[in-house]
């Protein structure tokens, strides 16, 4: 083990750019992964929480009646799938609408009262029960429209699912370039030890003697890249999420604080497929050398 | 010690490197090799250390069957063989004592441990003052001298040396030959191939096999597959 090691820094010391190269490319690979690891768990809570409070928001003409939207409320509130109903008049979706725009001067001199609809929000206890509200609502001529979440759910999973998609293409992508690059350092400075490696043989050294540094090299290069992509994405997170909770973008959303756990679990996953990528990649070129 | 028995080799190319050699090799013994370029001199040492494997043919080096042992067994055998190669096979990004301390690293042997045996050997071959110098800093005679400390290191039971005073002068390739002598007087079995007869002269009563072509021409001391000695052939 001792000997390994020893072996390991003397091929390092005697290539740094190689590694420096390797190392590079880990952590750009890592760091993807690592980031997109972190936008699908809060894409993913971002949805559970959507998908928890499913909420049909009905916004009436402005030439509708108080007591129109009052019997209809009513008529709501009857449905045993309804869990709740809140009427929000033009006056209070003005106030919600300055408030949510209070440091943009021009977009609340743009508007005025007579825009923003009255509006009723119906919660259901089930987000299946949303669409038959939607749909038995359509054509009332004092609805202007009707939104209910499962829309934007449905959106937001349509864009998760692409986000989702894309980001795997990305990493699957990166990874194999990482294996490649790995791989071929690791062939190359195989080659730059040729008449080394031959002479171990000759003096009794297993396979596995001889293949140990090169395999302890390409772990190092996959751990050491792990670490440094996971904490450039964690170190963006951590910063981000700071000022993004202090912004309350995401008020009443449990996507922040960032858990801990999550760090650490992620962590571990990237230093775990760190180890494999390098232990792989550099066994391949081991392997392509011995059967040569 | 030693036993090769109808050996013969051809190279993929067709080539016919040795043909039908049988000879047996007593422990202990101090044995010539010569012939001339391409007589099959290095193609019998490879055979002995399971470099190559012979086309057909049996051979037996301290009763293990070198011919027949599967790939994840070489590497004991080559344990129990000191080798001299001809082009001496030192690191050059080495120092002489790392280099001499290799085959102890691969050996499992502990650093300390290792590093004791090593400089005893630099200084037994007469190179210990040249131990952290590079094979780039030291002459023809003292690379020599360090491959044969690193083929010494494990204590082999047989050491095979190619062409060890090959680019000598005649006083360093004398120097290398008492060296080799003193080894066999310890008792470890030597292989010397050679192109010096100044050697031969000088060691008249070591047996001596003679190649040409690929056949054994000659023997001053032929044994058979069971060990009976037969005469000069």
């Amino acid at each position: 083990m001792a000997a390994h090691r020893k072996t390991m820094w003397f091929h390092l010391r005697r290539s740094p750019y190689q590694a420096c190269a390797a190392i590079l490319m880990m952590s750009i690979t890592f760091l993807m992964m690592t980031a997109f690891s972190y936008l699908l768990v809060g894409s993913h809570v971002l949805l559970q929480y959507f998908e928890s409070r499913p909420q049909v928001n009905i916004f009436f003409t402005n030439e509708t009646s108080q007591s129109t939207i009052d019997a209809l409320g009513e008529d709501l509130r009857a449905n045993s799938v309804v869990s709740s109903v809140t009427f929000v008049s033009k006056e209070q979706a003005l106030a919600i609408y300055r408030e949510q725009n209070k440091d943009d001067p021009l977009l609340l001199e743009l508007v005025t009262e007579d825009i923003l609809p009255a509006s009723l929000e119906v919660t259901t206890y089930e987000a299946a029960d949303l669409r038959p509200i939607a749909d038995a609502l359509a054509g009332n001529p004092a609805i202007q429209q009707v939104v209910f979440q499962r829309d934007i759910v449905e959106r937001l999973a349509f864009w998760l699912s692409a986000l989702r998609q894309v980001g795997i293409a990305i990493i699957v992508l990166l990874a194999i370039e990482s294996l490649l690059v790995i791989t071929i350092i690791i062939g190359i400075k195989i080659a730059q030890r040729r008449n080394e490696i031959e002479l171990m043989q000759l003096i009794g050294a297993t396979k596995g003697y001889i293949a140990a540094p090169f395999v302890y090299e390409g772990i190092l290069y996959g751990m050491v890249g792990a670490v440094v992509g996971w904490s450039i994405a964690s170190g963006f997170l951590y910063y981000y999420a700071y000022l993004i909770e202090q912004s309350g973008f995401f008020a009443g959303i449990p996507v922040l604080p960032v858990p801990w756990e999550l760090y650490a679990i992620v962590f571990g996953a990237m230093a775990a497929v760190g180890i494999i990528f390098g232990y792989a990649a550099s066994m391949i070129a081991v392997r392509r050398y011995f059967r040569s | 010690m030693i036993i090769l028995s109808n050996v013969h080799k051809t190279f993929p190319t067709g080539t016919q490197g040795l043909t039908d050699i049988s000879l047996a090799i007593d422990k202990g013994e101090f044995v010539f090799l010569i012939g001339g370029s391409g007589s099959g001199k290095t193609t019998l040492l490879r055979l002995l250390t399971r470099e190559m494997t012979p086309t057909s043919g049996e051979i037996r080096v301290a009763d293990v069957p070198v011919h027949a042992i599967s790939e994840s067994k070489v590497h004991t055998l080559r344990k129990q063989i000191g080798v001299v190669f001809q082009d001496l096979k030192l690191l050059m990004d080495r120092t002489i004592l790392e280099n001499v301390l290799l085959p102890l690293e691969v050996a499992g042997v502990s650093i300390n441990q290792a590093k004791a045996r090593a400089e005893e050997l630099l200084e037994k071959v007469g190179i210990q003052h040249h131990k952290d110098k590079f094979p780039i800093q030291l002459s023809g005679g003292e690379l020599q001298r360090a491959a044969i400390a690193r083929a010494l290191t494990l204590s082999p039971i047989i050491l095979l040396a190619d062409e060890p005073t090959g680019n000598l002068d005649d006083a360093t390739a004398e120097s290398i030959l008492s060296l080799l002598q003193a080894i066999h007087e310890e008792g470890t079995t030597v292989i010397m191939a050679t192109h010096n007869m100044n050697a031969l002269k000088k060691y008249p009563h070591h047996r001596v096999i003679t190649l040409e072509k690929g056949t054994l021409a000659k023997d001053t001391k032929k044994k058979d597959a069971k060990g009976d000695t037969h005469g000069s052939a």
